[in-house]
């Protein structure tokens, strides 16, 4: 049951020949080499799957690929500006001590990355809703939330000029 | 000084790039795909297996069942081996198991060229069983007349022990005496723990492949080298003819500190003429089919001497439910009594009394705490217990009765060497505003939505000397520009390990940490031994292989540089990546200079190495104390954490933005073992709930802020003052917690965990619900 | 890689109706939050699949009807339901109950219509679907029907859609929502990624001086093996004062419940989130009304 699906994938036109039966994780890891979108339950209850498809954070495990044709798909390999430059977010989660295992910390970057894109400011429980699709067991979310709101307030002092 | 420092994580690039390799980020392309037929009765014999219908689907290389596997029984806790027999663990378990001990035992695999191809085959296997009762807990499977769930065990108790202990100078002969004594108050209660899991992210994965004659296995592990060793043992082989390697492991909480899958995959590749073969766990899986923390029942009792509040004896009879094979075994409910016994050293007597019960649950092993979680709630609840009772302050109750300074424990000779507990409890009591709350709550509460304040303590050990062994080896190598590479059997298992020990060595060669490239994974062909990450261990034991790698390989920079110089070596110092000439406070050379002299000076060229071992036959207490003041929706049986702090004396700190880090962590996890978190099982030995939706593990809007604060003190048993910290965060929560909710409601909480229902349940059974219809 | 046998990926709404005819065993797929994790469990393996994911244009969406009516289009995600500004307007407690399905990437991907759909009783739309009175409008070879939501469930995960039937349109008649405030408990373990042990809907019309309820409308979630309305409750409360209401309603609730026993709670615990949730559900509907409480 193979296509090929072209769509635009961090930011450079893609065409790929997948199965249709394939979820877009099955799609990103094993024929794009995208590992940092990581398999944690492949039934949309962990996150640690998570990519923007179109600009919105979506759990890859439960979306078909079939579904991506013509779509923008971000994952945290896009994240790098053209001189190799960690995006702000990646820096805050650096910087929070926001990183432990590591494993569910691409996904939830990649919600952050639409969370400080909305370009809006957002309150502790606000954040806390926002990232509610992540499970992370080594954390307490603790230093993630305080990554997450260091990089809206950097983003949108930038931004809000 | 580079420990002490809060640096950045060494490995946080990688992870935040997305270009840490984990498992199967390292897989590539063309690996068969192995998966597990698991029975479908939990107690019995698989009978036959009808193959053909599987045999025959196309894209299906293989079907194995456990009628082929080796007969040979195998042990799977990540323990260092033992020489003596009697203190090796036990070997219960198959690859692919006939007898059935557990719902979903291993029976067969089944091995194909893609996932959908190996799970339709599964489906295809037809299994007849010989099927026997289902005992679920240890009440039943220690009922006479029951069938043994293991042969060598004919009364399902894998090992009981019973410990009477007198306080070295007590003039009594057992606690049976002290509680007889009229002039004490004598207390009994009753606590249940339940099973709950580890829910690392990553679920446990391995891929295998041969190399001539030898294994490669590529797995997601804490231990590799003890992964190594069960490999070799559980096939028969020479321990040589096997190598691990551990890349990034999306967490592991000791369920990780389990040789799983990996002598099973590495026996499939040996079937299928040594081609790469793919063995991950599902999700499912890993609940069923790896390791959840003991659910123990405790029946606990006390003397207390009212006039001063003193604990004069006190009884611990704990009944551990192992499941159906033995992992960590006996160990886990024995570190249960003992660490009940330890934190509140008695006046007098202690009894200790420890069963571990074979069931057809699924099996329990390793997991974060050891045990001390379990009993932590059992002995932090009877404290409060008592005080309420006596009308005591539950906090000064503790402060009376604390393992002191000096405190030499009378089983095992482990001492206390440093302790800040009582500074941790002031530190918390302040953070909390412990006195004006207490009191405040206190009074009556009107209306169905109450507050309350409570804390816990806990001691917790530091590694596993001397009920086991402790050995630790470092290896440090000199790069060309002066840099080093850090080479250890020592894991990263996303504790912050590598970062703090690539600190520590930094600190013993005197250059900045900057300039250690610690080699993360580990390879069993080439990495030090080192038996892992596990029992809050590496820090102390691998941070004093460090320190002593450290130290020998500046003292053959500085030997070097004499030779180069001409200089005494004791007049040498190495500041600002320098040889400094310490008489004139002037540099010499600069490491770099030095190192390419080294490795390519015609006249005297030498590989500047350093590598060491240690065997650590020491042990220290480590200490802290949780506050948390919650608020209890009495009619609906939800509680809110409003406030928690956790306070520890973890001595000195190697990095303290990333103790900081490990505290919330471990927070989070007490509040889920407290509050929501529990595998449920029907009375067939089924899980019920063993995925992430139905296992209640807490969400970010389930967590309040978390505080994390510390009493640094300078163990004098570390190799930097430091001791045990990656376990203990999640200790004392679950008590602490339940305290307040004491406090907030008057009922008094026996089991974990305090969900909704068992919390309306026992607000209906004391009248708070319901009075007014 | 999941376990299908084919996937028809439908250009229109008549063009699926015909897929649908053409191979009747297939399932509709649309947000795929429920139908790919059927067929991972084997539930649904080896199925063919029709999708109707992206048919936006012909089935997302919020409209305001010419007579008032409010139109939702069953592939308007959950998230987009709680973002629409005319949900928000006028029935925002059907915003807010969307908003606690799942989590941030389930809302992003899952839709009301599915939720509606897969006939389960946890749904989080699906007791507020019912208090207002939804009407679903379906189309199928023979053309449009029209299914009050009250005939709409028939059992568990059962409900009544006809062969090659499609989900076309959820429509909210206008007197069913203008002039009343509403408020929707999700009671769950988690404070997200959940589902609910009890979901409580209660829509209140408040009188002209914001002190009595004039009328009330209760329906539940898992309070039965399907959403239900208690007509009891509404019947037992309506001319009330807010806070009288409040207090009765949990307890006439309770005639029209029949909750399970199950491992995930007990039918008594069940009970008890009724009796205690549909007062706070009512008190929070009428102090967004205007109500003084």
């Amino acid at each position: 049951m193979m296509e090929i699906l072209h769509c635009t994938l961090n930011g450079r036109p893609v065409e790929v020949g997948y199965d249709l039966r394939e979820s877009l994780l099955d799609t990103l890891r094993d024929r794009l080499g995208l590992t940092s979108v990581k398999r944690g339950c492949e039934v949309g209850e962990c996150g640690a799957c998570t990519v923007l498809v179109d600009g919105e954070a979506i759990d890859s495990c439960i979306y078909l690929t079939a579904w991506c044709e013509g779509k923008h798909i971000l994952t945290v390999e896009g994240l790098q500006d053209e001189n190799g430059e960690l995006s702000p977010i990646q820096r805050a989660f650096i910087q929070e001590a926001a990183v432990q295992c590591g494993f569910c910390t691409p996904g939830i970057i990649m919600s952050a990355v639409e969370i400080v894109g909305s370009g809006r400011t957002y309150t502790r429980e606000e954040l806390r809703k926002l990232i509610s699709g992540h499970l992370c067991r080594c954390t307490g979310y603790q230093n993630i939330l305080n990554a997450v709101e260091r990089a809206v307030e950097e983003c949108h002092k930038v931004a809000g000029r | 000084m580079e420990v002490g420092r809060s640096l950045d994580r060494v490995d946080a690039y990688d992870k935040v790039t997305g270009r840490a390799k984990y498992t199967d980020d390292l897989r590539g392309s063309g690996a068969l795909v192995a998966k597990i037929l698991h029975s479908t009765i939990a107690n019995g014999v698989v009978k036959s297996m009808d193959l053909s219908e599987a045999q025959a689907i196309p894209g299906v290389v293989k079907v194995l069942t456990c009628f082929d596997v080796p007969d040979i029984q195998y042990p799977t806790p990540g323990h260092p081996w033992s020489v003596e027999e009697a203190h090796q663990d036990v070997s219960d378990r198959k690859l692919l198991n006939r007898r059935v001990r557990i719902y979903g035992d291993d029976i067969a695999v089944v091995v194909a060229e893609d996932e959908l191809t190996a799970e339709r085959a599964l489906r295809a296997i037809r299994v007849e069983y010989e099927e026997y009762p289902v005992y679920t807990t240890p009440e039943q499977a220690m009922a006479p007349g029951a069938v043994p769930i293991h042969d060598e065990h004919p009364d399902n108790v894998l090992k009981h022990t019973l410990f009477n202990v007198l306080t070295p100078g007590a003039q009594v002969r057992d606690v049976d005496e002290v509680f007889a004594d009229p002039a004490y108050r004598v207390f009994e209660d009753h606590f249940d723990t339940q099973a709950v899991q580890h829910c690392h992210i990553e679920n446990p994965v391995s891929f295998a492949w041969m190399e001539g004659e030898r294994i490669v296995v590529v797995s997601s592990t804490q231990i590799p080298h003890i992964v190594r060793r069960v490999i070799g043992q559980a096939l028969g082989i020479g321990w040589g003819s096997i190598r691990v390697i551990k890349p990034y492991i999306g967490g592991g909480f000791g369920n990780k500190q389990e040789v799983l899958y990996e002598p099973l995959n590495a026996w499939i590749t040996t079937q299928v003429g040594g081609r790469k073969v793919k063995l991950e766990c599902t999700r499912e899986e890993t609940f069923q089919n790896t390791r959840s923390r003991h659910a123990i029942h405790f029946d606990v009792k006390a003397a207390v001497r009212p006039e001063d509040m003193r604990l004069m004896a006190r009884s611990c009879r704990a009944v551990s439910n192992q499941g159906g094979y033995a992992s960590h075994g006996h160990s886990i409910v024995a570190n249960a009594v003992t660490g009940f016994r330890q934190t509140y050293p008695d006046e007098l007597a202690h009894r200790s009394d420890a069963y571990t019960v074979y069931t057809n649950l699924g099996s329990t092993g390793a997991m974060r705490g050891y045990g001390i979680p379990q009993c932590n709630f059992a002995g932090e609840c009877f404290m409060d217990d008592i005080a309420r009772e006596m009308g005591w302050d539950p906090l000064a109750f503790r402060l009376r009765n604390l393992m002191p300074l000096g405190y030499v424990d009378p089983t095992n000779g482990i001492t206390c060497q440093s302790t800040g507990l009582a500074e941790c409890i002031r530190k918390g009591a302040d953070f909390i505003g412990w006195e004006k709350l207490r009191a405040e709550y206190a009074r009556p509460q009107a209306g169905p939505v109450c507050r309350g304040v409570g804390m816990a303590v806990f001691s917790y050990k530091t590694g596993v000397w001397p009920i086991s062994l402790e050995t630790a080896s470092a290896r440090v190598v000199l790069n060309q520009d002066g840099t080093v590479q850090l080479q250890l059997g020592a894991t990263e298992i996303g504790q912050g390990g590598d970062t703090v020990f690539s600190q520590m060595c930094a600190q013993a060669i005197g250059i900045p940490t900057e300039d250690v490239h610690i080699v993360s994974f580990q390879d069993t062909d080439t990495a030090p031994f080192d038996t892992g990450a596990y029992a809050s261990r590496q820090t102390y034991v691998t941070g004093k292989a460090i320190k002593k790698a450290g130290e020998s390989f500046r003292a053959r920079l500085l030997a070097y540089a004499a030779g180069l110089t001409h200089l005494d070596p004791g007049n040498l110092d190495i500041q600002a990546r320098q040889v400094v000439n310490t008489r004139t406070g002037t540099p010499v050379l600069s490491l770099a200079e030095l190192a390419l002299e080294a490795f390519y000076s015609l006249d005297h060229c030498e590989h500047i190495t350093a590598e060491e071992s240690i065997q650590c036959k020491n042990n220290t207490f480590s200490f802290g104390a949780c506050f948390a003041e919650v608020e209890v929706d009495i009619p609906v049986g939800k509680v809110k954490v409003l406030r928690i702090v956790n306070v520890h004396d973890s001595g000195k700190l190697i990095n303290p933005k990333l103790a900081e880090a490990q505290v919330h962590g471990g927070m989070s996890m007490g509040m889920g073992y407290a509050l929501s978190e529990e595998m449920k099982y029907d009375d067939k030995g089924r899980l019920l709930n063993g995925n992430l939706l139905d296992y209640k593990l807490p969400t970010a809007m389930d967590h309040p802020e978390l505080h994390a604060l510390f009493v640094e003190t300078e163990d004098p048993s570390g190799p930097f003052g430091n001791k045990a910290l990656g376990e203990p965060p999640a200790i004392p929560v679950a008590g602490a917690i339940r305290n307040a909710v004491l406090q907030a409601t008057g009922v008094a909480i026996r089991r974990l965990p305090m969900n909704p229902q068992r919390l309306v349940e026992a607000f209906t059974q004391a009248g708070l619900i319901g009075k007014e219809e | 890689m999941y376990d299908f046998t084919s996937i028809y990926r439908a250009s229109s709404v008549p063009d699926a109706i015909a897929a649908l005819e053409r191979e009747p065993r297939a399932v509709v797929i649309a947000g795929g939050s429920d139908v790919l994790i059927k067929i991972r469990e084997g539930k649904l393996a080896g199925v063919p699949l029709v999708s109707i994911h992206g048919l936006d244009a012909e089935l997302a969406g919020v409209s305001l009807l010419e007579n008032g009516d409010l139109a939702i289009g069953p592939l308007t995600t959950f998230r987009g339901v709680t973002r629409d500004p005319l949900i928000q307007a006028h029935v925002p407690v059907l915003g807010e109950a969307a908003d606690m399905a799942g989590g941030p990437q389930l809302r992003a991907v899952g839709t009301i219509g599915g939720n509606v759909c897969n006939g389960v009783t946890s749904a989080d739309t699906a007791s507020t679907l019912m208090a207002f009175g939804a009407e679903l409008h379906l189309r199928g070879p023979a053309g449009w029907r029209v299914v009050p939501i009250s005939d709409w469930y028939q059992g568990v995960g059962k409900v009544d859609l006809g062969p090659a039937e499609l989900l076309c349109r959820i429509v909210l008649p206008r007197d069913h929502f203008e002039g009343w405030s509403g408020h929707y408990i999700k009671y769950a373990q988690r404070n997200a990624m959940d589902i609910a042990t009890l979901g409580v809907s209660c829509l209140v019309k408040l009188s002209a001086d914001k002190t009595t309820c004039e009328d009330v409308r209760l329906a539940f979630g898992v309070a039965a093996p399907t959403p239900i309305r208690s007509h009891t409750a509404e019947d037992g409360v309506r001319g009330l004062p807010v806070a009288q209401a409040a207090e009765r309603i949990g307890t006439l609730a309770l005639e029209d419940i029949n909750p399970r026993t199950s491992w995930r709670a007990s039918k008594e615990f069940r009970v008890q989130l009724v009796r205690e949730l549909s007062g706070r559900a009512l008190l929070e509907a009428a102090r967004k009304g205007g109500a003084a409480v």
